[in-house]
């Protein structure tokens, strides 16, 4: 059964859309997609790296991608440049790293066009592992820092006077972070990680009243555009990431409808 | 009235900040023990948060040093922000940092008036009635020291007496110590143990009595300190020749 590609990609979809659900409400609460899209920008060279050295790419994009982010966090303390400046250096100066690395490997055939939109064609079965076995760490991970996390994001003043270490949580989020655009770039393309982050978790938030309500129907409405996406994508033969991403944006507006009935 | 050991809980020993090449605060040094209400008055920018957070822990890169003998510490914040796009009610934000029984959220709620707002989203208070919530929050575990940064802006003026009365309640019977800002230097003369008064760093500070006569507060506060000191004299003066107590006259 696993031979088939489309049962492969849509294990895998699943995967990926369990995780970016709990991940995508903290993204929207923390205001952080702006450093979504900055990670993804960086996991093109962690790419262009693993093909020059042969390496998983999940894995050259989880390092360089824990990188920048790491190269992140201390220049907000070092620099007085503002969080968006600093994002969009590190943002453009390592897209503009990867694609010179991407002009040096001539010799590779390389699918661009894959890498920026996703190719279920590509889902291998080691690529099954990784995301469901790191995925399922995130999530466990995730739970366990649930507390301070969730609580430093509410207020971190309050969260580190009342002893929750909330510095630790963010730089493990960090880093979570990092992990989710490693394992997912293969399905969803680094360009719209960040959409699988965002779409899903804001149409959980016209639907719900707490955080984990929301976390909830985040989940489900991810879980929704990967397997309505995904058979789109089949039957019109359709890009799989931008067909994910255009199911979630039909789900976001069905809860604007919802969202006004219940007012 | 019988004397008890007072227990230590927090010794901020000559703390300060040094920021953009100046002192946010400095040199400050004080004690707070168990049962006692700490107040901090002073002028905007002053440093009265920035010493509470010192305090706290919440700055780390310090001077000076701050020694916290309990773990049991409650947070009022001067100002929290919670987003639309954050669903937060009241109840979750009950428990954000501890483990608490219904009972004793409701209980808490309850005792800052603010019950009914249990289900309520938390973006949608009113500025009073969030900080009836910040206090029962604090409050509900029960804490040995509690940091109140401007508890009752914003609260309307009846609300705020009550709040006031509820504050001196709970060091009362929780016994646990409580470091106060305020604006109010009635609140602050009549009913708190000790004042320290800031202007970045330590001008003056002592019993309310001997703080309202020092010359340095008298300049900070103008004519605003002197009102209050002839009011506060008036009181202690017909107190004191009764009885020896002069704190808990003023009503």
């Amino acid at each position: 059964m696993l031979d088939d590609f489309f049962i492969r990609a849509l294990i895998a979809g699943l995967g990926v859309a369990l995780v970016t659900g709990p991940l995508g409400c903290f993204v929207i609460w923390r205001r952080l997609s702006f450093f979504g899209d900055t990670l993804a920008h960086a996991a093109l060279l962690g790419v262009t790296i693993s093909l020059a050295v042969d390496m998983n790419i999940s894995l050259a994009v989880f390092i360089v991608s824990s990188i920048v982010a790491l190269i992140l966090l201390r220049l907000q303390k070092t620099t007085n440049l503002t969080g968006d400046a600093l994002l969009g250096l590190l943002a453009h100066s390592s897209l503009a790293l990867g694609l010179v690395v991407l002009g040096f490997l001539s010799f590779i055939r390389f699918d661009i066009m894959g890498l920026l939109f996703g190719d279920i064609l590509s889902v291998t079965k080691i690529d099954l592992i990784v995301i469901w076995v790191g995925g399922l760490a995130i999530i466990l991970i995730l739970k366990l820092i649930w507390k301070p996390l969730f609580a430093s994001t509410v207020n971190y003043d309050l969260a580190a006077a009342e002893g929750m270490n909330p510095e630790k949580a963010d730089i493990i989020f960090t880093i979570l972070m990092a992990a989710i655009i490693a394992i997912s770039i293969k399905m969803v393309g680094l360009l719209l990680i960040t959409g699988m982050l965002i779409v899903p978790a804001a149409m959980a938030r016209n639907l719900s009243n707490g955080p984990l309500q929301m976390v909830f129907f985040s989940i489900i409405g991810g879980l929704l555009s990967v397997l309505i996406g995904l058979f789109t994508s089949l039957k019109i033969n359709s890009p799989s990431g931008p067909s994910i991403i255009s199911v979630a944006l039909i789900l976001f507006m069905l809860s604007l409808i919802m969202a006004k009935k219940k007012l | 009235m019988e004397p008890q050991k007072k227990e230590i809980l927090v010794k901020i020993k000559n703390a300060g900040i040094f920021k953009n090449n100046k002192w946010l605060v400095r040199d400050v040094s004080f004690e707070i023990y168990k049962g006692t209400i700490v107040s901090l008055i002073g002028p905007n920018g002053s440093g009265k948060t920035t010493t509470a957070k010192i305090l706290l822990g919440i700055y780390r890169d310090i001077h000076g040093s701050v020694e916290r003998f309990t773990k049991k510490i409650s947070y009022v914040p001067q100002k929290i922000l919670i987003d639309w796009s954050l669903p937060i009610r009241v109840v979750d934000f009950m428990v954000l940092t501890q483990k608490l029984e219904n009972n004793e959220i409701e209980e808490a709620l309850k005792l800052t008036g603010a019950e009914h707002l249990k289900n309520n989203s938390l973006s949608k208070l009113s500025g009073g009635e969030l900080q009836r919530v910040l206090l029962a929050r604090a409050i509900a575990k029960k804490p040995d020291l509690l940091v109140l940064d401007e508890p009752v802006q914003g609260v309307d003026f009846t609300g705020e007496a009550a709040l006031y009365e509820l504050i001196k309640k709970i060091s009362e019977t929780l016994k646990c110590g409580i470091l106060l800002i305020s604006h109010d230097l009635h609140m602050v003369m009549s009913s708190t143990d000790f004042v320290i008064c800031l202007n970045g760093h330590i001008c003056c500070s002592g019993t309310p009595i001997s703080v309202a006569q020092n010359k340095e507060y008298q300049k900070l506060f103008g004519d605003h300190a002197s009102q209050i000191l002839s009011l506060y004299k008036h009181n202690h003066d017909h107190d004191h020749s009764t009885d020896g107590s002069i704190k808990e006259k003023i009503n």
